[in-house]
């Protein structure tokens, strides 16, 4: 029989608190994704980028702590705001400008764009744009490492609150509990689903009250607080290594951006802007810095330099490289040569 | 020793699951001592503990943990209820796994059965044929074997294919089928069969509607027409290369099929042989599909709403007067 999930009581990081263990570490990757999207986002501008750019501003705590505690055998299944966390995971910045700048290398080779990349060999799944859907897969790339007889393994996969109203995504989280496979849901309620604003979007009282009647464990985090989206994210990846039931965990955000840069935001209200969940992770996270003297301003100097050198040299390479061409493209979807569809 | 389509098609599964460790079984009512809504599993649950597995009524997500299964080495076979039930997971068949192998270079070898087609008294939700939906889509395979050898190879050949493979498999040949043994090895998917060799008249089919052509074909035999019948066995990939071939012999075509009538698996025949083959035509190429409207539930206006050997006999006699 399942396990009965019971709702763990709110974590709530006092505000005198040491910072987490990793909370240097995990800054680093959020101001690397930080810096890079600010780049990419300028060459979007600049019609350097053909399609969409989708940012994760706003949201890079608590991506940065969906990415850091996996280890190469887990399976992260990121979605469109995680940068931080793919990174964090091992996703290399060449991946992310190649798949932007439309280069023939990379892992995407002009087949597919922006933030609709992974590497499923290296257990980086490659989301879809119908949302919710990658929940279920994450469930079965589990199984498979059960039926397998692997050990230690878990799976973490990312979701908005816009997904989570998703048919999809209640059968995925259903599927989940029943089979009870070690997975760790972490979804970011950043207040609007593109122009939706959360009222528009459910009704329940807090999106975390889902997670008893799924059979999954939930704490609720706040996002804007990198040591405790470090201490909530973290707890529950160790509590599903441990063999818990699923979990989930729901963090509150504001979308410090449009939904795509195509989209200036201005259905986001003044309002909501004043809101405590509205604050730049990224701004809260170096103040705690500077404020607890964790690093001397001449490294944290030395750290956004060198954020900005390592994302000028990917942005530098992708863009001498070759786009793919129509006419020496491999047309073909199915990987068993001889049973390719023949038209005239 | 008899065996039906159905029995074919549990066999094929239980020498998967015991020659190959990937291979699991998902799906609804599949598993415990039931074995299926139509008993395609039946007893496997008990012969390998843990590997046949019931799941809630959750049509996508059952797509999906397959999909995901796969990406990490395993062989999943899921059971659709009923073919028309795939209609809740088209996402996770069209756009996660049709789309993986051409976006990531990573293939996704999930086999997916559709008990699909018609019965009397079914109705409009558990009577649908779905294979030209699924075909219409890049990067899957769709099966749709019409004799219990097919289904059986057929299905063993699904699950060793490294692309998703959608396997048609008519619920009206599972208990109406029967042949004296199971083969050791059968065509290579992708390749049509003819199924009756003729002279006069070319009747492209598959699955059920094989065997309504047939009959077609033999009553046209004994007035002294010699009708070639093709099975394709596979709408996609689609041998054109041996339906040409056929319409060379003959100089006419008459294509078959049990779905609906806007586009499909006929009309690709038709428009194939039509851009390929024009000059190989002694007639305009004909097709015969159910009706556009749904399925319907009473045995009346089911056995008219579905193309029957009547409708196929009058369509065949005007071709031939031509």
């Amino acid at each position: 029989m399942l396990q009965t999930a019971q709702r763990t009581a709110k974590s709530k990081t006092k505000k005198t608190a040491p910072p987490h263990e990793r909370f240097l570490d995990a800054f680093r990757w959020m101001l690397l994704a930080r810096t890079l999207e600010e780049k990419l986002v300028s060459l979007y501008r600049g019609g350097l980028i053909t399609g969409g750019v989708y940012i994760g501003k706003g949201q890079e705590a608590v991506s940065v702590a969906c990415g850091l505690f996996l280890q190469k055998d887990d399976i992260f299944a990121p979605l469109i705001r995680d940068q931080a966390g793919r990174s964090a995971f091992g996703e290399p910045l060449l991946d992310v400008t190649r798949t932007y700048l439309g280069s023939r290398q990379g892992p995407m080779r002009g087949r597919d764009g922006n933030i609709h990349r992974g590497r499923p060999q290296q257990n980086q799944l490659a989301m879809v744009s119908h949302l919710g859907a990658m929940i279920s897969v994450t469930v079965g790339a589990l199984m498979a490492k059960r039926f397998k007889g692997e050990k230690n393994f878990i799976g973490l996969a990312c979701i908005g609150e816009g997904g989570m109203q998703t048919g999809s995504f209640h059968e995925g989280m259903n599927i989940a509990a029943v089979e009870q496979v070690p997975l760790v849901v972490v979804a970011t309620n950043n207040h609007y689903a593109y122009s939706t604003p959360n009222d528009r979007e459910f009704a329940c009282h807090d999106l975390v009250d889902r997670a008893i009647g799924y059979g999954f464990e939930g704490y609720s985090v706040d996002g804007t607080d990198l040591s405790a989206c470090l201490d909530v994210i973290g707890g529950a990846v160790k509590r599903a290594r441990a063999g818990r039931p699923p979990q989930l965990v729901v963090a509150s955000v504001l979308r410090l951006s449009g939904h795509g840069e195509h989209d200036d935001a201005s259905y986001v209200t003044d309002d909501i802007k004043q809101e405590p969940f509205a604050r730049d992770c990224l701004k809260v996270a170096e103040q705690m810095i500077i404020d607890l003297n964790l690093l001397d301003a001449e490294t944290l100097a030395e750290w956004h330099k060198d954020a900005a050198a390592q994302v000028d040299e990917a942005i530098a390479t992708a863009q001498k490289e070759a786009p793919p061409e129509g006419d020496k493209e491999d047309w073909c979807a199915v990987a068993t040569r001889d049973l390719v569809d023949s038209f005239e | 020793m008899s065996i039906t389509y159905l029995e074919a098609i549990r066999e094929a599964q239980a020498k998967l699951l015991r020659d190959d460790e990937r291979v699991f079984i998902y799906g609804q009512d599949v598993g415990g001592t039931f074995g299926g809504a139509f008993k395609a599993t039946k007893g496997l649950a008990k012969e390998f503990p843990g590997r046949v597995l019931n799941t809630p009524i959750s049509e996508d997500a059952i797509v999906g943990t397959a999909i995901g299964a796969a990406m990490q080495g395993m062989r999943p076979i899921v059971e659709m209820q009923f073919a028309d039930f795939s209609s809740i997971a088209l996402n996770q068949i069209l756009n996660n796994a049709g789309t993986h192998y051409w976006r990531t270079n990573v293939p996704v070898p999930i086999t997916v059965r559709l008990p699909s087609g018609g019965t009397k008294g079914s109705g409009p939700f558990h009577s649908q044929s779905m294979e030209s939906i699924y075909a219409h889509y890049p990067g899957l395979i769709v099966m749709t074997p019409a004799t219990v050898e097919d289904a059986y190879t057929m299905l063993i050949d699904a699950v060793a294919i490294d692309d998703p493979v959608i396997y048609c498999e008519h619920k009206y040949l599972y208990y109406h089928l029967k042949a004296d043994k199971l083969p050791t090895e059968g065509l290579p998917t992708g390749r049509a069969r003819i199924a009756r060799q003729g002279r006069d008249l070319t009747i492209v089919t598959y699955s059920a509607m094989l065997h309504e052509a047939l009959a077609v074909a033999e009553q046209l035999g004994g007035e002294g027409f010699e009708i070639e019948v093709v099975d394709l066995r596979s709408v996609k990939p689609l041998d054109t290369n041996t339906v040409l071939a056929s319409v060379a012999r003959t100089g006419r075509l008459l294509c078959v099929g049990e779905s609906f009538p806007w586009g499909g698996a006929t009309a690709e025949v038709i428009s194939r042989v039509a851009a390929e083959g024009f000059h190989l035509l002694d007639a305009a190429p004909q097709r015969l599909n159910a009706k556009d409207t749904p399925i319907p539930y009473h045995p009346n206006l089911w056995s008219a709403h579905r193309p029957n050997a009547v409708e196929i006999m009058r369509k065949a006699r005007a071709l031939l007067r031509e």
